[in-house]
């Protein structure tokens, strides 16, 4: 009843705003289509990384790490192969789903901060590997001008196939959410003993949301690779993490879309108050503090 | 059913559980008494996995369990409620129970069906008979403290259990939830045929409740403990 109108002007919201968006490069900038672009990229690396820290309280300290082993899977066949675009694409969220698993399988042991800690060690470890191979990697220049296939390579088509890929991402998640397997891992963030007692095998069942999560992270990835032509270690970096842990934070961790709204303000800071000065983190820091003082749920929450 | 043989479970110095034996038979309603402390918790937790003993068996028609994970031994037809109110608070009344009702029929892990519209008959079945259907709406995070109580057996429930341990399932509930409470329980032992074990610190609230044949083994320890048999036999 009151739920359901709820639920239809949610739904009602996000339509308009999706059609506004496919109409926005009729009366929008290059340079705006391009920052939207970057905004949606960015928000569906929050909408993943939520995944497991909203809806399943894992601590995923080092997300960023899943969106680079995408970004640079893909990125990498793309710039060194003759493989069809659709494969180096593909190869993005697979390899990011993998890293995952594997990762996942240690840290998934240990508890709360624990497991945050072990991730951001063992994803260190990757970001290390993109630092260093110079030979394969490029190193701390990374490599720049990777081939886009023709039908994305401009502004405007990039834009619409990252928005397009977006949708149908956050239409998956949402399902994901609302699916038994969604409930069960929301009641696991709720309560572990609970679950174990009734039947459910938790490590088992975190550990999918965690590879759920890196796959979209890697799509993230792919994404990335899409509107900027290049892959950079900084991807893999923990600084990057913690961003969009905090987007995460910011847009409201339990809510649903909170993180996308995350996502805006924090790259809108970043591109804006970013060219004034480059202590664009002060801001972010007093708009924190504010946050756990005021709304410790989320802006959304 | 079940058969408990020797258990022992010390934390540290101090022994919790020290060779407790317990057995009970199908479709009987059984009590563990004893005073705070005694271990009847610990046994419990022991019983259904949450603690791995030191020493000694338990067997679930002569199967032995112990050391298992709590998920396996609810597998087996274990269900159990916790001492503290243990529910899933950000959730609603009727998730609550679903979870536990998908997961006894295998359906955790369906990814893109909506869990709104499975196993609802069975969820709703659950909720009536212990009296929450009205507030399947609410979270369950915003119920009483006696209807978390309830909600703890109604997620309980979910698993079809063969034998259903509940830990203390009044404490800190007023007179009129206990006597309710204590119905309840008694209504599933007779009408559904449940096999219950539960544990009680009050005397009071065993020996009117417990009108089968029912049986309260001593648990050993540092503290006093009361055994009591065919406390209405």
């Amino acid at each position: 009843m009151f739920s359901e109108m709820i639920r239809k002007k949610a739904f009602g919201i996000s339509l308009a705003i999706f059609v506004i968006l496919l109409l926005a490069p009729s009366f929008l900038s290059r340079f705006y289509i391009y920052f939207l672009a970057v905004i949606f990229v960015t928000a569906l690396l929050a909408m993943s990384l939520n995944l497991c820290v909203g809806h399943g309280m894992l601590f995923q300290f080092h997300h960023g790490v899943f969106y680079g082993v995408g970004a640079y899977s893909s990125g990498l066949l793309l710039a060194k192969t003759a493989l069809p675009w659709w494969m180096a694409f593909s190869a993005g969220p697979l390899a990011a789903a993998l890293a995952g698993l594997l990762i996942g399988i240690f840290c998934i042991r240990l508890n709360r901060l624990y497991f945050g800690m072990l991730q951001i060690s063992l994803g260190s470890l990757i970001w290390a590997i993109a630092f260093r191979w110079y030979d394969l990697t490029g190193g701390d220049d990374g490599i720049h001008g990777i081939p886009i296939p023709d039908f994305i390579a401009s502004t405007t088509s990039s834009y619409y196939f990252v928005l397009i890929v977006l949708g149908i991402c956050v239409a998956l998640m949402y399902l994901i959410l609302k699916s038994p397997f969604g409930s069960t891992l929301q009641a696991i963030r709720d309560n572990p003993e609970r679950c174990a007692a009734v039947g459910i095998h938790v490590r088992r069942h975190q550990l999918k949301a965690i590879v759920i999560a890196t796959f979209f992270g890697g799509i993230a990835g792919v994404l990335f690779v899409v509107v900027e032509g290049s892959i950079f270690p900084d991807l893999l970096f923990w600084v990057l993490s913690l961003e969009i842990f905090i987007m995460c934070l910011l847009g409201g961790w339990f809510t649903f879309a909170g993180p996308m709204l995350g996502a805006a303000i924090i790259v809108s800071l970043r591109t804006f108050v970013g060219t004034y000065t480059e202590y664009w983190t002060l801001i972010l820091g007093v708009i924190l503090i504010l946050l756990i003082f005021f709304l410790p749920e989320g802006i959304m929450g | 059913m079940l058969r408990v043989e020797d258990l022992h479970k010390s934390f540290d110095e101090f022994k919790a559980v020290n060779g407790a034996h317990l057995t009970v038979e199908k479709g009987q309603l059984v009590a563990v008494i004893g005073p705070n402390g005694a271990g009847k918790t610990t046994l419990f937790n022991l019983i259904t996995g949450q603690l791995q003993p030191d020493n000694g068996t338990v067997l679930l028609n002569d199967e032995d369990i112990s050391r298992l994970p709590p998920h396996v031994i609810c597998r087996k037809g274990i269900a159990r409620s916790f001492q503290i109110a243990n529910v899933f608070h950000r959730l609603s009344v009727f998730r609550n129970v679903q979870i536990s009702v998908l997961s006894q029929r295998k359906l955790s892990n369906k990814l893109f069906q909506p869990a709104a519209r499975l196993v609802v008959d069975e969820t709703h079945r659950i909720l009536e008979s212990v009296g929450l259907l009205d507030r399947k709406m609410d979270v369950a995070g915003s119920l009483s403290h006696g209807d978390k109580r309830i909600l703890e057996i109604a997620i309980a429930l979910g698993n079809e259990p063969k034998l259903l341990i509940l830990d203390e399932p009044t404490a800190g509930m007023s007179p009129e939830e206990t006597t309710t409470t204590m119905a309840l329980i008694q209504r599933l032992a007779q009408e559904e045929g449940l096999t219950i074990l539960f544990c009680e610190h009050d005397m009071e609230v065993v020996l009117y409740k417990t009108n089968r044949k029912s049986c309260a083994r001593i648990l050993k320890s540092s503290k006093p403990t009361w055994e009591t048999n065919n406390a209405h036999g």
